[in-house]
């Protein structure tokens, strides 16, 4: 792999760029492999990154369906933050958000993560009290976060309206160290250096089957053949049950269409990331200019990744009242992706009744910024076979224990 | 958009008009039964990508609660039908082979 660098950009320049070289290779799978990863959006291969990077398993294929960093890795509204409520999920987050911090320098591949701040407003008292609520967890938690009152609010974000009839702002939970990221650099920024290390990234290759033998897992068989591997972790987030299903087992997950819009691009006019949980929105303003906007999810299981009209609707006649200013804005694209979501809305990194099978899922509407985050901590219970400190309050019988992490004022809605 | 028809009452919608209820047909586990059975009951879910069914609310109508057979990928609905039941029933199966004839059946 060449080295990214102002120096390579000169050399290039006097070489025509003629220099320059596929960012990853693109082979044909093997026919075994010490861990196999199914799906390569960024959790999948953040987790690849950190065996190798943290364990020195290089031996290792990611492989998916569709094409790299495909699915809601490319379909989400590229938030970052770690205000969460409980411990287990502010520590997880919280080291994700810092892996953020250096990620462009340990990839060697520009992230452009933008440290610009995240604001939750809150529009009604019980939100309002919630967020109180967590600030001081918060701050037991080490994660800095602080509750700003209204005239804060329009100090930071001029174009907002304190005063709407339907949604009055009491107040915002305020992230200085959130952000946003590249979406799909994350994803390639890895990829590049999991090819570098060796690895094998490949794509168009469906898993249509799992093997095992004697309660451990053995293969996969896919569209590309059948790949033997002495340990699998899962990482397919809205697909997840299929996967499952597969493997032979149930999981607590539901999966429902979540969707975004993006507008027009205009001027800069926003220069920090706006959620509004209790309407079902939130905003950020791209490096383009557009205005991203996220919306609420389907209530009903459904894999259609497109989303449905009156959420739209619901969504932007909330951030209408809120930003006065959009209400002329042209829309240029809507999508949806599908997310899977748990009872307590927090993800599940776990062993599974397979032996040597993994899986990491449920991360329902908030995967993208634990990305680096979630690697790490499966990347660890792969490799030793037992989760570490950071993924061990996520297991899957945690449900059964009665062990919820329940995120569902921070996690609930919006990211 | 999802479009149903209430069992019911006989009026035919859009889905704002409806609440989903999430999957149909759980085997119900109260206390005394063993955890791996109140877990699957509560928590675990087929969460199929295809034939689904499902429960939903006339919410904004009459009132009630039905069950519905619908495709997970097209949002396509196969048919509705009353709640008091514990499978679905062979119409609906019917219909649902006649669209999907790959489909493994009701488990």
């Amino acid at each position: 792999m060449k080295r990214y660098s102002a120096f390579a950009i000169a050399r290039e320049a006097l070489r025509q760029h003629k220099g320059w070289s596929h960012a990853w290779a693109s082979p044909e799978p093997g026919s075994s492999y010490d861990v196999v990863i199914v799906g390569a959006g960024g959790h999948g291969l953040a987790t690849a990154y950190y065996l190798g990077r943290n364990f020195g398993i290089t031996n290792v294929a990611v492989i998916d369906k569709g094409w790299l960093g495909g699915g809601n890795t490319g379909r989400n509204t590229t938030i970052i933050r770690s205000n969460y409520l409980q411990d287990p999920s502010a520590a997880l987050y919280e080291k994700s958000r810092a892996l953020f911090e250096t990620l462009s320098q340990d990839l060697n591949y520009n992230v452009m993560f933008s440290p610009r701040g995240v604001m939750m407003l809150a529009q009604t008292e019980h939100e309002k009290r919630g967020y109180l609520r967590t600030e001081r967890a918060n701050a037991l938690q080490r994660v800095q976060t602080r509750f700003i009152q209204p005239a804060e609010v329009k100090k930071l974000v001029p174009i907002i309206n304190l005063d709407g009839p339907r949604y009055p702002v009491l107040g915002a939970l305020w992230q200085a160290r959130g952000g946003t990221a590249r979406h799909d650099a994350v994803a390639w920024g890895f990829a590049r250096a999991c090819s570098d290390m060796g690895m094998h990234v490949i794509e168009q290759c469906a898993v249509t089957g799992v093997e095992a033998a004697g309660g451990q897992v053995t293969a996969v068989n896919t569209t590309k053949g059948t790949i033997s591997c002495k340990k699998l972790g899962i990482v397919v987030a809205g697909h997840s049950g299929a996967l499952a299903d597969m493997a032979g087992f149930r999981l607590p997950v539901e999966s429902v269409a979540l969707q975004a819009l993006v507008s027009e691009p205009v001027k800069p006019c926003m220069d920090v990331v706006v959620m509004a949980n209790t309407v079902h929105g939130y905003m950020s303003q791209s490096d383009k200019g557009e205005m991203v906007i996220g919306g609420g999810a389907d209530g009903f299981n459904n894999y259609t990744q497109r989303g449905s009209w009156h959420h739209i609707e619901e969504t932007v006649r909330a951030l209408v009242e809120t930003f006065p200013m959009i209400s002329r804005l042209k829309m240029l694209r809507q999508w949806g992706g599908i997310v899977d979501m748990t009872g307590d809305r927090s993800p599940i990194i776990s062993k599974t009744p397979l032996g040597n099978c993994f899986i990491n899922c449920g991360w329902g509407t908030g995967g993208f910024k634990a990305t680096p985050g979630s690697g790490w901590a499966m990347a660890e219970l792969i490799a030793k076979g037992e989760p570490g400190p950071l993924a061990a309050e996520f297991s899957m019988t945690r449900f059964r224990e009665g062990r919820f992490i329940d995120e569902s004022v921070a996690a609930g809605v919006a990211h | 958009m999802l479009i149903l028809t209430c069992p019911c009452c006989g009026v035919t919608a859009e889905e704002t008009e409806f609440s989903p209820g999430g999957e149909a047909h759980l085997k119900r586990y109260g206390p005394g039964s063993p955890d791996r059975d109140y877990e699957s009951y509560m928590f675990n879910r087929k969460n199929p990508r295809g034939v689904h069914f499902e429960r939903w609310r006339h919410t904004y109508g009459c009132g009630k609660w039905f069950l519905a057979a619908r495709c997970t990928i097209t949002l396509e609905v196969f048919g509705t039908y009353r709640a008091q039941t514990t499978e679905p029933p062979a119409d609906i199966i019917a219909a649902i082979k006649a669209r999907r004839p790959e489909w493994e059946g009701f488990a």
